[in-house]
């Protein structure tokens, strides 16, 4: 079977940028993908040469095994695109551009998928509004609407969260979710890493332009082990040993990072010895924050 | 299967949604021309034999609207569309891009046609009616709005900013077609500037449409048809060519 998605040795360059030096991935059906990477890093320009938007230097992108530039029918119908921007055009109301974009992939009696998609997005009483006169959160939801009036098999959310508020962020989810459990191949490319570690199954980071590490998202969190304990002390300071391993935060508490449960304990045994009381202890497991970040000053 | 028809619709949709605006508004400003130039120069000024000067008039108006609202159409909806960013909804479905300039061209013809048959209509009480040559009305009037909604595709995807549009509007577009033969004849010109008309292709495209009305012109009909064919095919090559690498479109 093709993949979803599959990109070679993408390469871009905008006047001095290079906004893609050399990307490969293959993403496969079904799987939901997180995209993820500093500003700049050159997410938004993958996207762009995958939805025909912008044109690669050289390498290949393909969806569902169609060239995004040879067979540019066939992939652009696989393909259902929410652009980063909040765009809309004022001239229509809700069902109108709906319509309208249904006609652009050449779909006359859609009104059935359409009133299927207003209902699950919570637009069906917004229907007859103008685009215009709808909230940034329902522009949010009409532009995702417009991604699937074609029910493409593959979907590309640019940052569709951003500026968005919980519930419609966990409304929002729910829905992705259904349609990637439906066996929709979703790729995300989102700024809030916890969102990307809850949904989905393999990331990508890129930086530069490059991708710096892709695995899946278990494998990622396992690359650091290294824990956190918070602790609250009824001391000023610590045994001479755990000075310079233990910090000392702006709260008057105290910040230890440890890959071994057993420093832990020599720890709380030390501090026994030197009779200070431990008040209050808070762990931290590592998430993809931290490998987010430690891979990002690593490459 | 095509997104064609849902395209051209959609331009069609965008007009007609503002029709006070894209229709009603032209046909005023061409019936304020008319009241002041047919008022002022009806009694002194006889261009061709036998035609009274509202008569000589009337067609240059129809043509001069047609000409400015058919390139307003498609320049308009794609800088708009572009500054306000949802270019997007074209350019992520599978529309060639024939599709795409044909449903562009398509509108803004139409555009035209309305707007030239509705300042027709109310020049009617002005002028003595007359049966046009049907043939040449037709042909000078889907010629004209064609080139000119091409011209309007170039210079909307041109531009960057409404300025640099509006540029385009007033320093080529507007002197283009006002100076042109719309309220005179170029035989009224000095020699001089006769000859720099016959290098303006609108003056071909109201002189063969005029000669549809009173059945007299400055140059052969015939001749004008060639050029603006000509023009039209240059204009559509050009077009065509942009559009096909993407210019300013698909970075």
């Amino acid at each position: 079977m093709n993949p979803a998605i599959r990109v070679g040795e993408l390469r871009k360059r905008f006047r001095t940028t290079q906004a893609l030096d050399g990307v490969s991935l293959d993403i496969q059906p079904g799987e939901f993908f997180g995209l993820l990477g500093p500003n700049g890093a050159g997410k938004t320009t993958l996207i762009s040469i995958l939805a025909g938007l912008t044109r690669a230097d050289s390498g290949h992108a393909a969806i569902m095994g169609h060239d995004v530039v040879r067979d540019y029918r066939q992939s652009r119908r696989a393909l259902g695109v929410v652009p980063q921007e909040l765009v809309y055009d004022p001239f229509f109301n809700v069902r109108e551009t709906l319509r309208i974009q249904s006609g652009y992939f050449g779909l006359k009696h859609n009104d059935g998928w359409i009133d299927e998609i207003m209902h699950h997005l919570d637009l069906t009483p917004h229907a007859d509004k103008n685009t215009q006169s709808l909230s940034g959160g329902m522009k949010r939801r009409l532009l995702v609407a417009q991604a699937l009036v074609h029910k493409p098999p593959v979907i590309v959310l640019d940052e569709p969260t951003a500026g968005v508020d919980v519930d419609l962020r966990r409304s929002l989810w729910e829905f992705i979710s259904g349609l990637n459990r439906e066996g929709h191949t979703i790729l995300l490319t989102t700024h809030y890493l916890e969102e990307a570690e809850a949904l989905c199954g393999r990331i990508a980071m890129l930086k530069s332009g490059r991708v710096v590490a892709c695995d899946t998202t278990r494998n990622l969190l396992q690359l650091t082990n290294e824990h956190c304990a918070q602790l609250r002390l009824d001391a000023e300071t610590v045994p001479a040993a755990w000075q310079g391993r233990l910090q000392r935060d702006a709260d008057g508490s105290w910040r230890i990072n440890f890959s071994e449960y057993a420093e832990l304990e020599t720890l709380l045994a030390d501090l026994r010895g030197a009779n200070v009381r431990v008040l209050e202890m808070q762990l931290r497991e590592p998430d993809l924050e931290d490998v987010f970040t430690d891979i990002m000053k690593r490459t | 299967m095509s997104g064609f028809p849902a395209l051209f619709y959609k331009e069609m949709l965008r007009f007609w949604k503002v029709v006070v605006q894209t229709v009603v508004a032209p046909v005023v400003t061409a019936l304020l021309y008319l009241l002041i130039f047919s008022h002022v120069l009806e009694e002194h000024v006889e261009v061709y034999p036998g035609v009274s000067y509202t008569s000589f008039l009337v067609p240059g108006l129809v043509m001069m609207s047609m000409l400015q609202n058919a390139f307003a159409n498609s320049s308009s909806s794609l800088i708009q569309s572009k500054m306000q960013g949802n270019i997007v909804f074209v350019l992520l479905p599978p529309l060639s891009y024939l599709e795409f300039f044909l449903a562009y061209l398509g509108a803004a013809v139409i555009r035209g046609l309305v707007v030239g048959l509705g300042v027709w209509a109310v020049t009617l009480w002005f002028a003595p009616w007359q049966m046009p040559h049907l043939g040449w009305l037709l042909a000078y009037a889907l010629l004209a709005c064609a080139i000119l909604g091409a011209v309007g595709i170039v210079a909307g995807i041109w531009a960057e900013k409404y300025d640099q549009l509006a540029a385009f509007q007033n320093f080529l577009i507007l002197p283009l077609t006002f100076l042109s033969g719309v309220f005179y004849s170029i035989h009224s010109l000095p020699p001089f500037w006769q000859t720099v008309s016959h290098f303006n292709p609108v003056f071909y495209l109201i002189d063969g449409f005029r000669y549809a009305f009173v059945g007299q012109s400055d140059t052969d009909p015939w001749l004008g048809l060639l050029v603006a064919g000509a023009c039209f095919v240059a204009i559509s090559a050009l077009t065509l060519a942009l559009l096909k690498r993407g210019y300013k479109l698909r970075h």
